[in-house]
């Protein structure tokens, strides 16, 4: 077998753990588990992770440096903030549908769980990245004047709350469509909320 | 010999020559400096006698323009006649940079070389031995500083760097506040940044306010009030109190610092609360 560096074996970790959190639940699965599915010793696994709560905050810095490099792609085209808020949900809805365990990671894992990431991953710490690049969006299309001046929380709740609610129901089986079936309309929607109306 | 100041002034308040006769070492600038001609203080000529005078330094204080008479004297053409002769012009006080207050009430007021951002018709003439020391009014070890040295590091806004390359926040003791996030809510407390919530705007001026104290003791920063930016071309603004944001993100990126990594900064530093910093550590009430 081809030696495998260091990165890519953590990287190779922080899927599989990823996968089975958000099938088993994260108190569910233990570092046992998780192991004996990559066909390694546990003395091994905490090698790279020294317990499940430092494995947990990694993982969220992960997806969030993930969502982030995206956005940020979004971010740095010359298209109107309309175009870029229907092409971060095409990306929102197509990275649940394709990486179903990021996002559930991400809304029930990390924002349920919040005494597992009290310590080192205080407030905005470990989503930093993601939450950046959509401050920049905001921002941006504030100072160009096309979406309206408010407090940055309103706006961030109603389009991150509106994505998860989405992805909830998708995860749940409860949308008769294809999540993407609704992308233009949600697109439309946060654009309409967001705005600059005068 | 000691050298021969004329200070002249254009439209101006007086404000810089206030601040002036502030220096604490004005009695020994005197010995080596002797002025010919002081609007405010005793001086050997009168402003009908400029005309022909003998002298080094030019001072410039307050706007220039065309036109504008004092007594029975041209201002502007005094001024042109005499910046000729001189070997170093030094325009104090933002008006005599930048055209400054007066500058919202006549635009054709200017300053010596800049009329605002842009150069003024003098620029041309008088660049290469003009020093700026902007201000509202100009700190008087500033003024002192252009006054007796020769040989300066200028910036774009021919501003001497060794006063101006920095910002007004460097050396503000509000540093550990504005590092975490922490405001003040209300004006004269000794705690708490005043950037986010009362328009400080410290962080993208260049001046030594905090560096160089007024009167040797203080700040406005360091008494609680808000800079207002006075050292800088677009001086004066309105909404002094005020930092205007786009969705609370400030407008303005602290000078040099990138929007990413300022919003990367903060954000973290906003997860932590300090208790110590946002205790009352002085006034308790
Ligand atoms: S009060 Fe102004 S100068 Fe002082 S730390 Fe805050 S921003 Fe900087
Ligand atoms: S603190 Fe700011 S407004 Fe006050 S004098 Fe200094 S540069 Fe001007």
């Amino acid at each position: 077998m081809a030696k495998i560096n260091k990165e890519d074996r953590k990287k190779q970790i922080m899927d599989t753990a990823l996968k089975l959190f958000s099938k088993e639940g994260f108190f569910e699965v233990t570092m046992a588990d998780i192991a004996k599915e990559l066909h390694m010793s546990v003395g091994n696994l905490y090698n790279y992770f020294n317990s499940k709560d430092a494995l947990a905050k990694e993982l969220i810095l992960y997806i969030s440096k993930h969502l982030a490099e995206e956005i940020r792609k979004i971010n740095m085209m010359q298209i109107t903030s309309k175009e870029k808020i229907r092409k971060i949900v095409d990306f929102y809805f197509h990275t649940a549908k394709e990486r179903p365990e990021f996002i559930e990671y991400f809304l029930r894992i990390y924002l349920s769980n919040r005494e597992v990431f009290k310590h080192g991953c205080e407030g905005m710490i470990c989503v930093s990245p993601f939450v950046t690049e959509i401050m920049v969006f905001f921002e941006e299309g504030v100072r160009n004047g096309e979406l309206r001046n408010q407090d940055f929380f309103s706006a961030f709740g109603l389009f991150m709350g509106y994505l998860g609610g989405m992805v909830f129901l998708m995860g749940e089986g409860l949308l008769p469509n294809d999540i993407e079936f609704y992308s233009q309309e949600i697109s439309e929607n946060i654009y309409r909320s967001l705005k600059n109306e005068s | 010999m000691k050298a021969k100041i004329i200070w002249l002034q254009g439209v101006t308040c007086n404000g810089n020559s206030h601040s002036f006769l502030n220096l604490p070492s004005l009695a020994s600038l005197l010995q080596q400096f002797e002025f010919l001609y002081h609007p405010l203080f005793p001086s050997p000529l009168q402003l009908m006698d400029l005309h022909t005078a003998d002298f080094d330094i030019l001072v410039v204080e307050g706007g220039l323009k065309q036109g504008w008479k004092k007594g029975d004297k041209d201002l502007y053409e005094l001024f042109f006649h005499l910046a000729q002769k001189a070997k170093k012009i030094v325009a104090v006080g933002s008006c005599a940079v930048f055209g400054g207050v007066f500058k919202e009430f006549d635009p054709t007021i200017t300053g010596v070389l800049f009329d605002k951002t842009k150069k003024s018709k003098l620029y041309e003439h008088f660049f290469n031995k003009t020093v700026n020391i902007p201000g509202c009014p100009a700190h008087p070890e500033w003024i002192a500083f252009a006054i007796e040295n020769d040989s300066f590091s200028l910036d774009e806004y021919h501003r001497p760097k060794e006063i101006f390359a920095f910002t007004v926040h460097s050396g503000c003791t509000r540093n550990e506040y504005f590092e975490w996030k922490v405001d003040a809510k209300s004006f004269g407390t000794k705690e708490g940044c005043l950037f986010y919530e009362q328009g400080c705007q410290a962080p993208f001026t260049h001046g030594s306010c905090n560096r160089i104290l007024w009167n040797e003791i203080n700040s406005k920063t360091r008494s609680g009030t808000p800079c207002f930016g006075c050292t800088e071309p677009t001086f004066p603004k309105t909404g002094l109190f005020h930092t205007k944001t786009y969705m609370g993100i400030p407008a303005n990126m602290p000078l040099g610092v990138p929007k990413r990594a300022y919003l990367t900064i903060t954000g973290i530093a906003k997860s932590f609360q300090i208790p110590r910093l946002t205790r009352k550590l002085i006034d308790e009430n």
